[in-house]
């Protein structure tokens, strides 16, 4: 069971295909339900959300796109960096022309597409200003903000950016702000989850990764076991088959006797060969399934609990994020009421 | 020379003849991240070596246990030679991890008066940008593979590309940092280091007080006096800068050269390796093929996904038969995960029936060492 009471930032991360969209999707959904207030947030143009929640495209603008179990609203936004840095600017500068005469030189897209530096302390500023917004009633306009960060080969790098910015500019308003994000990063408001498949590479890059957070003293959430297949074989076969060992003349039976045996062209030797394949197929499907559990065991041993989904055989659609909403409220996800004030 | 690409009716991505051909001398591996392109880089290489040729492979992220196996465990930014290779055939393999930082520092050194370049060395502007910078690692990737190909010690390069989202930015990004290094954004910055200012003033009279105020107001002036002194330096290499750019450009329409994009079954990156192999034509690129990995196959081809399954219901009640109807229900998971990846790739063999293609079998583990890599190569050579 995860304990998140007073987490209001989740960021989540993972290797490229293990699914970290639609997780941050799915927890923005549990942190929701029950009457609260989240905002997802996007940072790498991908309009993942929008497709996710089968919306159009996100303009630069904090969009409802869906509503939680037990009332509570999602909210999504799509950081799109050009506009991101005009809004910075005239927020922290009211730069006025200035700020035109830095789109007319080109700055905007210096510092948009070819400096990514520059890019990833605009997407963080952005975060951080809706972590920070007051609402009406004077707590929070969001109980909670989920990020769907940069793999994890480059999230601390993303999320560190601001750390940079500090050294490189000693004094004046950037560095405070830079200075007051980090704060935010590091404390206790926030949580970095992995997400992760049962694979070599993405547990290594797990492992590393939270590796380097902790180095950089960004506080680890959990590690979310995304699309695991539970075995159908019954608990002895599997454990047989790991071991090499097979039943082949109870497949031949089954066969037989699931009416295989009678299908047109059958002969006794296709019988023969048909149960030796599915034998084949049982071995493969036990090694993969030892090979996952070596990696469960390794995910086990690094340290933040994990939180496992198991991969659902209808893809995801909208109605999949809510089943993994309900499993992560199972596992204890709970949302935390920022917005009463304090 | 790439024959095949010019026999519309060759669908087999004959990767024997193209590693044997001598006038083969470089290969690009290209595809989206994920896809296996760094392995596959690898088993073609050793292949390349085992059947004869002095090869050389460019890396550029490799796993951890293969670049162990590879003897790749430091990063010297240049080539050593792979212990264990069969060089019977008098072939030899070399293997070179990418050190994005050095390769940077080594062209500002080739290009400027020994000072200009300390000083450039030392500037925290282009610390943050020789290990940041969009594009650099393309960018560097692509100055290496000009420098071993003009070392000239091997018979064949292979490369992998960096890892991104799209197999496009290899190509696009050293454009990319070329216009940055040529824009306006650079001009403007320069002018006030240039004689007298004379040209910079004309050129930006409009909006320059405003523009350097705003810009000392946001980044603090030590910042924007370091990326003055940056630019300022890297104005004098200019020219070196864009003229090796341009000669490795070059040297990827050159005929010597070959791509293979490399993709998984999936959507994104067939889309993406559709995308790629647009574009190579569009840009008179050789493309040598296909390489699609992690397909699954099954062993019992002819017992369908839905057959399976009536199977499997069928059995349920019988407790004697729960392993038959378990394995019965993982064939026809099986089933319609190969049905998926066959209709990908009779989708993108239906847009590109000119482009060859070969299938790599999904393995149970991860490649990491020379044995593994032979058996991908064995894998990308066979027959179909």
């Amino acid at each position: 069971m995860v304990d998140w009471e007073r987490v209001r930032l989740h960021i989540v991360t993972g290797k490229g295909g293990t699914g970290k969209t639609t997780v941050s999707a799915a927890l923005a959904l549990a942190l929701a339900a029950g009457g609260r207030r989240v905002l997802l947030v996007e940072v790498e143009g991908r309009q993942g959300f929008a497709s996710l929640f089968d919306s159009p495209p996100l303009p630069y603008e904090e969009r409802k796109v869906a509503v939680a179990a037990d009332g509570g609203d999602v909210f999504a936004l799509a950081i799109d960096a050009q506009d991101a840095v005009l809004e910075y600017l005239q927020m922290y500068y009211r730069l006025g022309r200035a700020g035109k005469a830095l789109d007319r030189m080109g700055a905007l897209e210096f510092a948009t597409t070819i400096a990514p530096g520059l890019r990833d302390v605009l997407m963080t500023g952005k975060t951080y200003e809706a972590a920070r917004r007051r609402g009406t009633g004077g707590g929070f306009a969001y109980d909670a903000i989920v990020m769907d960060a940069p793999p994890t080969g480059r999230v601390t790098r993303f999320l560190n950016v601001n750390e940079e910015v500090t050294e490189l500019t000693r004094v004046g308003p950037i560095n405070r702000q830079a200075d007051s994000i980090m704060s935010l990063f590091r404390s206790p408001a926030t949580a970095v989850h992995v997400v992760t498949v049962l694979e070599e590479m993405p547990v290594q890059e797990t492992a590393d990764g939270i590796a380097e957070l902790t180095a950089a003293r960004l506080p680890v959430g959990a590690i979310v076991v995304n699309q695991v297949r539970p075995s159908p074989l019954p608990e002895p076969a599997l454990v047989a088959a790991q071991s090499g060992s097979v039943d082949t003349e109870a497949l031949r039976a089954g066969l037989v006797a699931g009416d295989l045996a009678d299908l047109p062209h059958m002969t006794d030797d296709l019988v023969d060969a048909w149960a030796a394949g599915l034998r084949a197929e049982v071995i493969d499907h036990a090694h993969r399934v030892t090979l996952e559990q070596e990696q469960a065991e390794r995910l086990a041993a690094i340290g933040p609990p994990l939180i496992t989904l198991p991969k659902l055989a209808e893809g995801i659609d909208l109605g999949s994020l809510y089943t993994l909403a309900q499993m992560m409220r199972d596992r204890g996800v709970r949302g935390w009421d920022g917005r009463a004030g304090r | 020379m790439t024959p095949l690409s010019t026999q519309p009716r060759q669908r087999r991505f004959d990767v024997d003849t193209l590693l044997d051909d001598p006038a083969t001398r470089i290969v690009v591996c290209c595809g989206s991240g994920g896809v296996g392109k760094t392995t596959t880089a690898a088993a073609l290489a050793l292949r390349a070596a085992e059947r004869g040729r002095r090869t050389v492979v460019l890396t550029i992220d490799p796993a951890r246990r293969l670049a162990q196996s590879m003897g790749l465990d430091e990063l010297d930014n240049s080539p050593r030679t792979v212990v264990g290779v069969d060089e019977t055939g008098g072939g030899s393999l070399d293997a070179m991890m990418l050190d994005m930082k050095r390769t940077f520092d080594e062209v500002v050194l080739a290009h400027a008066p020994p000072d200009k370049a300390a000083a450039v060395l030392d500037n925290p502007f282009y610390q943050a940008l020789s290990t940041s910078f969009t594009g650099t690692q393309e960018y560097m990737a692509m100055e290496k593979l000009g420098q071993l190909r003009a070392q000239d010690s091997w018979d064949l390069i292979v490369v992998d590309t960096p890892p991104s989202r799209s197999a496009l930015d290899f190509l696009d990004a050293p454009a990319r940092l070329g216009s940055f290094l040529d824009g306006r954004l650079i001009r403007v910055l320069t002018a006030p280091a240039r004689a007298g200012g004379r040209a910079g003033f004309r050129l930006v009279s409009a909006g320059f007080g405003v523009f350097t105020g705003a810009l000392t107001k946001v980044l603090g002036g030590d910042l924007l006096s370091d990326v003055q002194t940056f630019v300022g330096a890297l104005d004098s290499m200019f020219g070196g800068f864009r003229e090796r750019a341009e000669q490795t450009y070059a040297l990827l329409q050159n005929p010597e050269t070959t791509f293979v994009v490399v993709a998984a079954p999936e959507p994104d990156a067939l889309r993406e390796a559709a995308y790629f192999v647009e574009r190579l034509a569009g840009d008179g690129m050789p493309l040598g093929g296909l390489v699609l990995n992690r397909v699954h196959t099954s062993e019992v081809p002819a017992l369908t996904a839905a057959q399976s399954v009536s199977a499997a219901d069928h059995l349920a009640e019988s407790p004697e038969h729960s392993l038959a109807a378990a394995s019965l229900l993982l064939h026809a998971e099986r089933m319609r995960v190969i049905d998926r990846e066959q209709r990908l790739a009779r989708r993108f063999s239906t847009a590109h029936p000119s482009v060859p293609v070969v299938e790599v079998p999904a393995f149970a583990t991860d490649v990491h060492d020379l044995d593994g890599l032979r058996d991908v190569g064995e894998s990308l050579a066979k027959e179909g």
